[in-house]
């Protein structure tokens, strides 16, 4: 069997999981929940980094083999987005960037129009862009047009361990979109992990029901093996739901 | 619109008489629900929901997590000018008061800015009392350009302002206002401000809606305790901050909940909100605001703030000094506004944060 990998621009995963550094009781539980899940990247949020700390940074607590996700969390518009991408890139964390602009203090819902604004001028600026988004086919279209590498729908409002309530949506950007889509937002179980992976997902990212879990570790661990399963049911083409029983010899067997 | 029009759909409403009224499974149906109404924000502060204050720990604890998750942010104030025009009988910088008065020059507040930011602190509240003819706009402007050259994050605590200077200060690096009603009563409102433009009750109203429509990222608010009735306080600017949070979308809203304690005056509060009620109170605010930041300073002590790090509490000050030039004069500053009652070092109060098992945060934003 092939290796089943991941491209995200010219970036490459063999694990489908993405976690996050938000939230941890403690920075040193982050290394320790990277190796128990095998996660290949992370993300964080630019505003969290101190980069004159002289104690210690947040980036000290990332294994080096891991991908630096740097994200925009804070930016209310497509300018300060812009601005934090920058800081990002100039502070040496990479061209990757996840846009997340929030103009929307209550229920932390991304603004898909300002996001598309920040994405058009940073994949310009030669950025690998991945941006998070309400599921919205025509704005994803338009995503890909602007040189997105990803999109990155949510499952359910940010934080809210809710699931994938926005299931319908996602599954018309992964049978519509060439780029990867990545669930991002809302998962709060591995079993809703497997379930986005197992309709076609090509990634997901979990950070909150991880990190808030009473055991980080043990849970971003689970997460993993849910999204390796969720995967594999999909590459092995799983047979559709029917309502009514299946016999397993069909009659017209002796017709192939 | 303004909250003024909120308060006044209340001016009919018998407070005392519904929580009086509140019974235990009026509470008990409260903490069964997910989204809160003002009734049940106010089933949760009445003595009868002071049984009910472990099932109320312990959901206000799960909301706590999931929404800020195991971390707590803090910050530093710096006191660049204790001069005040007005007439606030419970405050230390109270114009009758005969105190040391200073206010910091350009190169002093370089030098406390600087001090402060050799230690790890990165997020700054900038206050000053209340006089526009010793610390006019200009002069808060500068200092503003000043500070924001070492911090993170920069937010005042000063004397209410326009629309218009709120902007020009979001220009000059000020991400964040803190204004404090106060006391929502207008009675006792008018009787403990007795001179000066704090006078002004609506003025001070509307300032949070003048701040978030400046386009400020953060804007607090609350309550002082210790003058208005405790429970009504509790409610309305619960209800402040909700009504804020439904209207300004784009502004994070927080809430701060000082209790007075003794300061220069002598002033004795007129209802005392004990530590149990304090308690409960803050649970309520997070039951009832689950995303709204609640901020407690080292007027609280040590073993009060340390046990609200799992029940609500996002944001502590730490290493505080309340006199002006503190920082970098210990010997040779003004006369502090209140007395500090958690007096840790930084280290220490890490420490314990940790110990905890939570994460301290000093940098949560990125001045752009």
């Amino acid at each position: 069997m092939v290796e089943d990998k991941l491209s995200i621009g010219n970036y490459t995963f063999t694990n489908r999981l993405f976690t996050g550094t938000g939230k941890f009781a403690s920075k040193s539980l982050i290394p320790e929940m990277l190796n128990a899940c095998g996660s290949q990247m992370i993300t964080v949020a630019l505003r969290r980094v101190d980069f004159a700390s002289k104690t210690e940074n947040i980036l000290d607590y990332i294994p080096k083999e891991v991908t630096l996700l740097p994200n925009t969390s804070g930016a209310r518009n497509e300018h300060e987005a812009v601005r934090i991408a920058r800081i990002a890139r100039e502070a040496g964390c990479g061209d990757l960037i996840k846009i997340e602009v929030i103009t929307d203090m209550k229920y932390l819902l991304p603004d898909n129009h300002a996001t598309l604004l920040a994405t058009e001028i940073l994949a310009k600026e030669g950025f690998t862009v991945l941006p998070y988004v309400s599921p919205d086919l025509p704005l994803a279209r338009r995503l890909e047009e602007a040189g997105a590498a990803a999109v990155m729908p949510l499952g359910a409002p940010i934080g809210s361990n809710r699931g994938l309530e926005t299931k319908a949506m996602i599954e018309i950007l992964i049978e519509n979109c060439q780029i990867p889509i990545i669930v991002d937002a809302g998962i709060g179980k591995p079993s809703q992990a497997s379930a986005a992976m197992e309709m076609g997902a090509d990634a997901v990212l979990v950070n909150t029901a991880i990190s808030s879990a009473e055991d980080p570790v043990t849970m971003g661990r689970a997460f993993s093996l849910a999204v390796e399963a969720g995967r594999m049911a999909y590459l092995a083409k799983m047979r559709e739901e029917t309502k009514t029983a299946v016999a397993s010899s069909p009659l017209t067997g002796f017709l192939s | 619109m303004s909250f003024i029009e909120v308060l006044s759909q209340f001016e009919t409403f018998d407070i005392a008489a519904y929580l009086a009224n509140v019974h235990p499974q009026d509470v008990e149906r409260t903490l069964r629900r997910d989204r809160l109404t003002w009734q049940d924000f106010l089933n949760l502060l009445s003595e009868t929901a002071g049984d009910y204050l472990e099932p109320m720990a312990q959901k206000a604890r799960q909301l706590t997590i999931q929404y800020f998750g195991r971390t707590i942010q803090l910050y530093i104030p710096l006191y660049i000018s204790n001069y005040c025009s007005n007439e606030c009988i419970y405050c230390g910088f109270n114009r009758t008061n005969r105190i040391i008065r200073k206010k910091l020059t350009l190169e002093e507040i370089d030098a406390e800015a600087r001090a402060i930011s050799e230690t790890e602190m990165r997020h700054i509240l900038v206050l000053t009392g209340e006089d526009r003819n010793v610390t006019p706009f200009e002069y808060v402007e500068s200092a503003i350009q000043i500070i924001k050259k070492y911090f993170s994050s920069v937010s005042i605590e000063m004397f209410p302002m326009d629309e218009i200077e709120y902007r020009q200060l979001k220009a000059a690096g000020v991400d964040g206002v803190t204004i404090y009603q106060e006391v929502y009563d207008r009675n006792v409102y008018k009787r403990v401000h007795r001179a000066g433009r704090k006078t002004d009750y609506q003025y001070r109203l509307d300032t949070p809606e003048r701040g978030a429509r400046a386009g400020l990222r953060n804007v607090n608010i609350g309550t002082l305790f210790g003058l208005g009735e405790k429970r009504s306080e509790a409610f309305f600017s619960g209800l402040h901050a909700k009504y804020l949070d439904d209207t300004y979308l784009d502004t994070e809203i927080g809430l701060s909940l000082p209790r007075i304690n003794p300061a220069e005056g002598g002033f004795q509060p007129y209802d005392l909100v004990d530590d149990k009620t304090f308690v409960q109170f803050i649970l309520a605010y997070r039951l009832f605001l689950p995303r709204v930041g609640i901020s407690v300073s080292t007027r609280e002590r040590a073993e009060i703030r340390d046990r609200l790090l799992y029940l609500g509490a996002t944001r502590f000050s730490a290493g505080s000094r309340t006199d002006v030039g503190g920082y970098t004069k210990p010997h040779d500053s003004s006369t502090p506004q209140f007395e500090i009652s958690d007096n840790r070092e930084v280290s220490e109060i890490i420490h314990t944060i940790k110990e905890k098992g939570m994460q301290p945060v000093f940098k949560d934003w990125e001045l752009i």
